[in-house]
């Protein structure tokens, strides 16, 4: 559920200016713009920002909380698979992080509904978990990413999933639900125990008829299968699995014996996966490692700032200070952690602004040139 | 006046300095951002609430009215938003509304050049003379190292036509227009600036000179006059505030020489030494955009200027500690001495322009013996 660098889908983003009506208005409003002033009176009122209010929270499991959320009418929908990006603030500071929804991409009322499981280290997951009220504005990203079903939908349908990576899972099978589906279709789900189970009521609700439901308690193995994912399981629930299309998201160990056994059985281009994992722990004892990439071009981490680093490289980035007093050097670190020179800081937050001259990277890390 | 000092002091200086810094960013959260929040619901307010008055702008208590808001509204929006917004102040918000690179103001100089002629070079090179632009802004004179010539009668009546279009000042200050007279600077390498001010300008002026007269119908002269007033109020303001941030007597200027290969307390001797305060109550230091902190603002220019009255007291204890001038008077005084340096150096210099350095660094071992 928390793809934290998903594959974007190849869409050409279009932000050529139209002549609106609204042009009057910017006019006025230059140079901070309409939706800077329409905030301050509502949050929910935007003229071009995607922004989202909290309608619902429930709490399926102990360490998962679910939101619904109502889209600003920018909203374009989104495909069952597809995750999208959610802001909150907390302390002062914006955090971003995607999300599948969970829901049917048809459902009636246009609300979206994503489940966030709590990690120990998760500053936006923790603060959602304990802070999440309706009432709550969010921003709010399109849809994006390729992990999604094919518009002609496959007859027969194998969806796996460990976790929290039961989200976009769920939503193809809520959307096959409110298309009327007939084929078979099997949903497949790992956790450690029956407690793990985030929305399992939702889940069982759909369960019967051409579609079959199979939870796999791995850890307390009170469930019909046992064990971790292996062949068995497979002749258990979807012995068709050769003639079959395959959606795949959950942690890397699960992902990684299904891929195996797809790849075994030559049926490697019927197997789609969404990854998602919680952000590595970064280790920082000083010495250089890693790649740095600054667009197209890029070098072995020399443990110097980022600027010096990219200069060395033959690039000429805009600079100012060079002492991190006068934010000339700032770009977009799309990956990667950096240390900040001057406070310690460590960053591994993707797609956030970071100053060149006083920050050096700690392992891989790719910034926008 | 010279202050002595050894290397050690100085080091020991920086030290601290950097760790008050450290201090503030440690603690920097929700508080600050609902602070800048709080000023920009106020300035967008006044500018509603003021553009709103000028519809009975035919009443003089309204057009007066109408025209103090306004003129409020472009103070508090250049000043202690725009100003320390673009400072980068507040990019550690992750706010795109609060972003230093995104930021624009309500007024005629585009933000990224201002960006460039501020941030950069005048904080970096601060009162440094020849490096520094921003003594005498490339028209006055404003310091006795200047050299005179018959252009420099003038110096009242320039500075007087700068405080009247201090916007327009500023918006022309890093097309560096007397390095192209005296032939440091080719025309060309203005095209793009020049470009950029002209699009600026011309959103500026349609804004306040044709559509919102416009809207008031036959009130347009009337609703005219009240913008241009209100723009003139904000040059007037900023131009002040701006001007007894550096040119107040006992501010020190400094040589490239002496300022070759500057340790870090070094810089910060010089940032101290080179600015000036203004005492005043709460809203004033607002109204200022706390640059009646100039001290304080740069010593640390990216750090939100509201902190500014805070560690004030810590800031001007160091400087007791080592013997450096806190130089800190009424907003009279600081003014009546910017003005009587503008007229004053407007002629010849009476006593030779030699003067000995700000601070004398001499080795721990001479002052040990």
């Amino acid at each position: 559920m928390t793809a934290l660098l998903p594959a974007r889908s190849a869409k050409s983003s279009n932000k050529s200016r139209r002549i609106s009506p609204l042009g009057l208005f910017e006019a006025l409003a230059t140079p901070h713009g309409v939706d800077r002033y329409l905030e301050l009176v509502n949050p929910m009122l935007t003229v071009r920002e995607l922004r989202a209010e909290v309608t619902a929270v429930y709490r399926s499991t102990a360490d998962s909380v679910t939101l619904t959320l109502r889209p600003t009418r920018q909203w374009k929908g989104f495909e069952a698979g597809q995750f999208v990006n959610v802001t909150v603030v907390i302390d002062g500071v914006r955090r971003t992080r995607c999300y599948s929804p969970s829901c049917s991409q048809h459902r009636a009322d246009g609300q979206i509904e994503i489940t966030i499981k709590k990690h120990p280290e998760g500053i936006v997951s923790n603060y959602l978990h304990a802070n999440a009220a309706p009432g709550l504005v969010v921003q709010l990203s399109q849809a994006d990413g390729v992990f999604k079903l094919p518009t002609a939908r496959p007859e027969r349908l194998l969806l796996i999933s460990g976790g929290s990576g039961i989200t976009p899972v769920l939503s193809m099978l809520r959307t096959l639900a409110d298309e009327g589906h007939r084929g078979e279709v099997v949903f497949l789900h790992y956790t450690n125990t029956a407690a793990d189970v985030a929305l399992r009521a939702e889940v069982e609700k759909l369960a019967g008829g051409n579609v079959r439901v199979e939870f796999v308690h791995t850890e307390s193995g009170d469930s019909a299968l046992t064990g971790f994912f292996g062949a068995s399981h497979l002749e258990a629930v979807a012995p068709w699995v050769a003639e079959a299309q395959t959606y795949l998201c959950g942690p890397l160990a699960l992902m990684r014996s299904v891929r195996e056994h797809f790849d075994h059985a030559g049926l490697t281009d019927r197997l789609h996966l969404e990854e998602f994992q919680p952000a590595p722990v970064i280790v920082d004892d000083g010495t250089p490692t890693g790649t740095i990439a600054f667009g197209e071009t890029t070098a072995t981490n020399s443990g110097e700032t980022l600027l010096e680093q990219a200069e060395n490289a033959g690039l000429t980035p805009e600079f100012g200070c060079r002492m991190g007093i006068c934010f000339s050097c700032t770009q977009i670190k799309t990956s990667g952690c950096t240390r900040n020179i001057r406070t310690g800081e460590l960053n591994s937050d993707p797609d956030t602004e970071i100053q060149l001259c006083i920050n050096v990277p700690v392992g891989d890390v790719s910034i926008e040139l | 006046m010279t202050v002595t000092l050894t290397k050690t002091q100085i080091d020991e200086l920086g030290r601290e300095l950097d760790e008050l810094k450290m201090r503030v960013i440690d603690d920097l959260g929700q508080d600050d951002l609902d602070y800048i929040y709080k000023v920009i619901k106020a300035q967008r307010g006044l500018e509603i609430g003021g553009r709103a008055s000028l519809y009975l702008g035919f009443l003089p208590p309204f057009w007066l009215l109408g025209t103090a808001a306004l003129g409020l509204s472009k103070i508090l929006d250049n000043m202690e938003i725009g100003h320390n917004v673009m400072h980068g102040q507040y990019d550690w918000t992750r706010d795109p509304a609060l972003n230093s690179k995104r930021f624009e103001w309500d007024t005629a100089c585009p933000s990224d050049q201002w960006r460039h002629s501020h941030n950069y070079m005048h904080h970096t090179f601060t009162n440094i003379i020849d490096k520094d632009r921003d003594i005498g802004y490339g028209i006055l004179r404003m310091d006795e190292s200047q050299k005179w010539n018959p252009y420099y009668l003038g110096n009242p009546a320039w500075a007087f036509m700068l405080m009247t279009f201090f916007q327009y000042g500023v918006a022309l200050h890093d097309l560096e227009t007397e390095n192209v007279i005296s032939g440091k600077r080719k025309m060309s390498e203005n095209k793009e600036l020049l470009a950029g001010i002209r699009r600026k300008v011309g959103r500026q002026t349609l804004k306040d000179y044709v559509l919102f007269p416009a809207l008031t119908g036959p009130l347009f002269l009337s609703t005219l006059a009240a913008n241009a007033t209100a723009n003139l109020i904000r040059n007037v303001w900023a131009y002040s505030i701006i001007f007894c941030g550096h040119f107040p007597s006992g501010v020190a200027t400094f040589t490239k020489e002496e300022t070759e290969n500057e340790s870090r307390g070094e810089w910060y001797i010089r940032q101290m030494m080179g600015s000036a305060n203004i005492t005043g109550g709460k809203l004033f230091h607002i109204l200022s955009g706390n640059l009646s902190h100039q001290i304080e603002h740069h010593l640390f220019p990216d750090i939100p200027a509201r902190r500014y009255p805070q560690i004030a007291p810590e800031v001007r204890a160091i400087c007791e500690k080592y013997g450096l001038p806190y130089n800190s008077g009424r907003f009279s005084r600081q003014i009546g001495s910017t003005w009587a340096k503008i007229f004053r150096l407007a002629l010849p210099n009476r006593d030779s322009a030699e003067r000995p350095p700000a601070v004398t660094v001499v080795d721990d071992a001479l002052v040990a013996a």
